[in-house]
């Protein structure tokens, strides 16, 4: 009986301190259902976990919380009361805010007017700013959440995790009641990582309700109180996280069994001390970050490179691939010095490059997924100067049947593709060039668990077909699962060879902070 | 019940789907087609054959300039230069054949005068990283005191036969300045569709860095893109100059945005990487259909300015609606 009235008294307190309800949501773009029937409860004061897939529906929810969407069916009520959002700067103004994967600042304002950015300006009696107030403001608001960062300073001087921190600062200028936060820690070294949770936890403490997105499970686990999970658009479980784990969580956002990470089988590294190196770097440096490499892959070896955000890896393999200028150093393919001063260059040796951002850096979002693939290659398919269109499809959809990529037609546009599958796109361009090394930042950055296995697997494929591949990773068990040997740099320099069986995340963080020298 | 009502929202939707499909694939087609019927029931003489000749002659030089001018919007660039360009072209051309060059020749030399001015815009576009719209500001202004200097300002008129020709003469009662329009927009279809060359055009267009990161030689195509365009401003100073019947300095002032405005009217993005050349004739033919029908409908040409500026902003914003829908 007892128990009974405990039980009911709790379900009367839950139900107001929930500051945050949707009910039945559901919102369609261009005739495709984003979201159906979507229900999610926001209490004071807790961490809740938004979880799914690539394209569940995650961001199009936020986006209708915050007033960017309005949603075509279903309820908000917000503080007992129904709204309905105008526009994101009145969700704003009620205490909605979100700070969106990609960083929305002006890089030529002041860190302090972008922090007030969106808020009225202390003004003086003649209706001029008073620029004083406006950066002592923002200077406390920077103090709060226990960042250094001078309000004075140019926003484009600032490095991708302080911009964050700014971010993170103009979210909490209005008083936040509800904070969003979209993959906040994707470019955040650990440390900074670390201080963020300090801030959430404060934030918490205020009674702020958090909405976190992340695709890393230890931080899911790390901080947040409840969980929901979307599946394809659809509400599919919401759950205190001590009730679950991280193996169950994944079955529930992927719908069907699925071990952890794809482990590349082990290779026996031994034969290689005899060969020649497919590629060889030997006390490379250049201008801006990379000091007196020197590396060695071999045909076959997947090797990793660890490391923090700005610690030179893509500058390095930029360098390779004749990005930047080459300072100082030599590149040896098959034991030959070879000079790359361009990508053309870099090609024409065998040398392919799966850069770290596919929409900036890859891909052609406006055009058919053939295209894409076959754009580096597009000179072999022609006669008299005219394209054979019949053979570049014969040709694409052979390699979207061996990668498995999910399209309609090989004349899918690309930006309409997943993640996953626009990864897969990119990897597919670099094998049309038949290539002897890969290089690849951050193969599976924003992919989906599912779509990532495919990818390992393609890779692994491709390593045991004789490919030299040199992969960068942020993720530590990635690299763990897929390197034959890994590499970790820090501050511009490899600091540690490890060889795959004596590699630990441990070890491996300790190299790259820079606790080992 | 629910089975009907659920019969006729589908019914509904599939009508409405129908429509937006027809609108995504013919959009501006559309508007064209609808101004001809309403001018054809209301303006005299709008629907004789001479009359619909009329609007292609006097159309072709804007095509001409426009079909160069998306090649150059594609990649995210802008020529403010065609104007001045078609000057000079037309100027040199006219002295060299008033000098007793071969016609052909000289014709051939203002085609070439055009392509050079092109490449330079090109060359500066791409190796300085200067935006093609102050690098193009820049040679609009220069190659236009080019044409000045060399004529003194003033109109060469033009004796040859020959050359008149390409500007005013007729082939099976056509005039020729349609033949030359057409083949120019044949060329350049199947340029864009069906060459390495024309893909680039779009990759780069899309995404600049990416094309620089797969190999394609983003330098080289953005001189060739400009070139081309200069090319074809050279082309229709000839023609105009046949029109004319003589080389003008001062031709073609102000021209360029009306072939700014045609290429957008056509749906290409300004931002570069999304269109279709054969979408730039029909924003041509919307901008000399309308000229034209006001005219036969006796509208001042005053008015017909603005009427055609807003036409422009209406256009474009029916267009993107094509996107969101």
């Amino acid at each position: 009986m007892e128990a009974v009235l405990s039980e009911l008294e709790n379900n009367v307190s839950s139900e107001s301190s929930i500051i945050l309800k949707m009910k039945a949501v559901s919102k369609s773009f261009s005739g495709v259902s984003i979201l159906k029937n979507v229900n999610f409860e926001l209490h004071k004061g807790e961490v809740h976990a938004l979880m799914g897939e690539n394209g569940a529906g995650k961001s199009t929810l936020m986006k209708i919380m915050a007033g960017v969407h309005r949603p075509d069916q279903g309820t908000i009520t917000y503080r007992n009361q129904l709204i309905s959002w105008k526009n994101p700067m009145e969700a704003r103004e009620r205490g909605i805010s979100v700070i969106h994967q990609e960083l929305n600042l002006s890089p030529n304002l002041t860190i302090g007017e972008n922090i007030l950015m969106g808020t009225k300006f202390p003004k003086n009696k003649l209706g001029m700013v008073r620029w004083k107030e406006v950066h002592e403001t923002a200077h406390k608001i920077l103090q709060s959440i226990g960042s250094e960062l001078n309000p004075r300073t140019y926003v484009s001087t600032l490095s991708v995790a302080q911009q964050q921190m700014v971010e993170i600062a103009r979210a909490l200028s209005v008083k936040a009641e509800v904070l969003v936060m979209d993959e906040p820690t994707a470019s955040l070294t650990d440390k900074e990582i670390d201080k963020l949770f300090t801030i959430i936890k404060e934030l918490k403490q205020k009674g702020v309700a958090i909405v976190y997105i992340s695709h890393r499970m230890e931080e899911i686990f790390k901080i947040s109180d409840r969980c929901t999970i979307l599946r394809d658009g659809e509400w599919i479980a919401s759950c205190p996280i001590a009730e679950t784990n991280p193996e169950h969580l994944v079955k529930t956002m992927v719908g069907r069994e699925l071990n952890d990470l794809f482990q590349k089988p082990p290779s026996h590294t031994s034969w290689i001390k005899d060969k020649v190196p497919v590629l060889e770097i030997k006390g490379l440096s250049d201008n801006t970050n990379v000091k007196d490499i020197s590396l060695q892959v071999h045909s076959g070896e997947i090797v990793g490179i660890s490391g923090l955000v700005g610690a030179g890896r893509t500058e390095l393999v930029r360098a390779i691939f004749g990005l930047s200028e080459i300072s100082k150093g030599e590149i040896l393919m098959n034991g030959q010095i070879v000079s790359i001063s361009s990508p053309v260059d870099a090609m024409r040796l065998g040398i392919a490059h799966v850069p770290e951002s596919r929409k900036e850096q890859g891909l052609f979002l406006n055009m058919s997924v053939k295209e894409n693939i076959l754009m580096a290659e597009m000179h072999k398919y022609r006669r008299a100067t005219i394209l054979d269109w019949s053979q570049i499809n014969e040709e694409a959809k052979t390699y979207i049947r061996e990668l498995g990529i999910k399209v309609a037609s090989e004349e899918q546009k690309v930006v309409s593709l997943s993640g996953g599958n626009q990864q897969k796109v990119l990897l597919a361009r670099w094998l049309s060039i038949q290539p002897k090394v890969l290089l690849l930042d951050e193969p599976t950055r924003g992919v989906d668990i599912g779509a990532k296995t495919e990818i390992h697997k393609i890779i692994y494929k491709l390593a045991k077909n004789g490919l030299a591949v040199l992969m960068i990773s942020s993720e530590l068990p990635e690299v763990l699962a897929m390197s034959d040997r890994i590499l970790v740099m820090h501050e511009g320099r490899i600091r540690a060879n490890l060889l795959r069986e004596d590699a630990t995340q441990e070890k491996i963080m300790y190299y790259a902070t820079g606790e080992i020298k | 019940m629910s089975m009907g009502s659920e019969a006729l929202t589908k019914k509904k939707r599939s009508f409405s789907m129908v429509m937006k499909n027809i609108w995504n694939q013919l959009g501006m087609v559309i508007v064209l087609v609808g101004m001809c019927i309403v001018l054809a029931f209301v303006a005299p003489n709008f629907s004789e054959t001479v009359n619909l000749l009329n609007i292609l002659k006097q159309v072709s030089i804007i095509a001409i300039l426009a079909a160069g001018m998306t090649l150059v919007i594609l990649t995210g660039g802008i020529d403010l230069s065609v104007g001045a360009t078609l000057a000079l072209s037309g100027v040199i051309s006219v002295m060299l054949s008033e000098r007793g060059v071969n016609p052909f020749v000289a014709m051939f030399a203002g085609v070439v005068i055009g392509y050079l001015a092109g490449a330079l815009n090109g060359y500066f576009t791409a190796k300085t990283k200067l935006p093609s719209f102050i690098v193009t500001l820049g040679s609009m202004t220069y190659v236009r005191g080019i044409a000045y200097v060399i004529s003194g300002g003033y109109p060469i008129v033009l004796a040859s036969d020959t050359f008149k020709f390409f500007g005013s003469g007729r082939i099976l009662s056509i005039p020729t300045p349609i033949y030359i329009m057409f083949i120019v927009y044949a060329i350049i279809f199947v340029m864009l569709k069906y060459t390495m060359f024309g893909r680039h055009i779009f990759a780069i267009g899309g995404n600049e860095e990416a094309a620089r990161l797969t190999g394609i030689k983003v330098e080289r195509t953005l001189i060739h893109v400009y070139a081309i365009s200069g090319l074809l401003s050279g082309l229709a100073g000839v023609v105009l100059a046949g029109r004319l019947f003589s080389g003008q300095p001062n031709a073609g002032l102000g021209i360029e945005l009306d072939a700014i405005a045609a290429v957008i009217l056509g749906g290409t993005s300004f931002t570069g990487g999304i269109g279709k050349i054969q979408m730039t004739i029909i924003g041509v033919l919307i901008m000399g259909v309308i000229g034209n029908g006001l005219t036969l409908l006796d509208v001042s040409y005053y008015w017909q300015l603005v009427v055609k500026g807003a036409v422009i902003i209406i256009a474009v914003l029916l267009d993107r609606l094509r996107s969101n829908m």
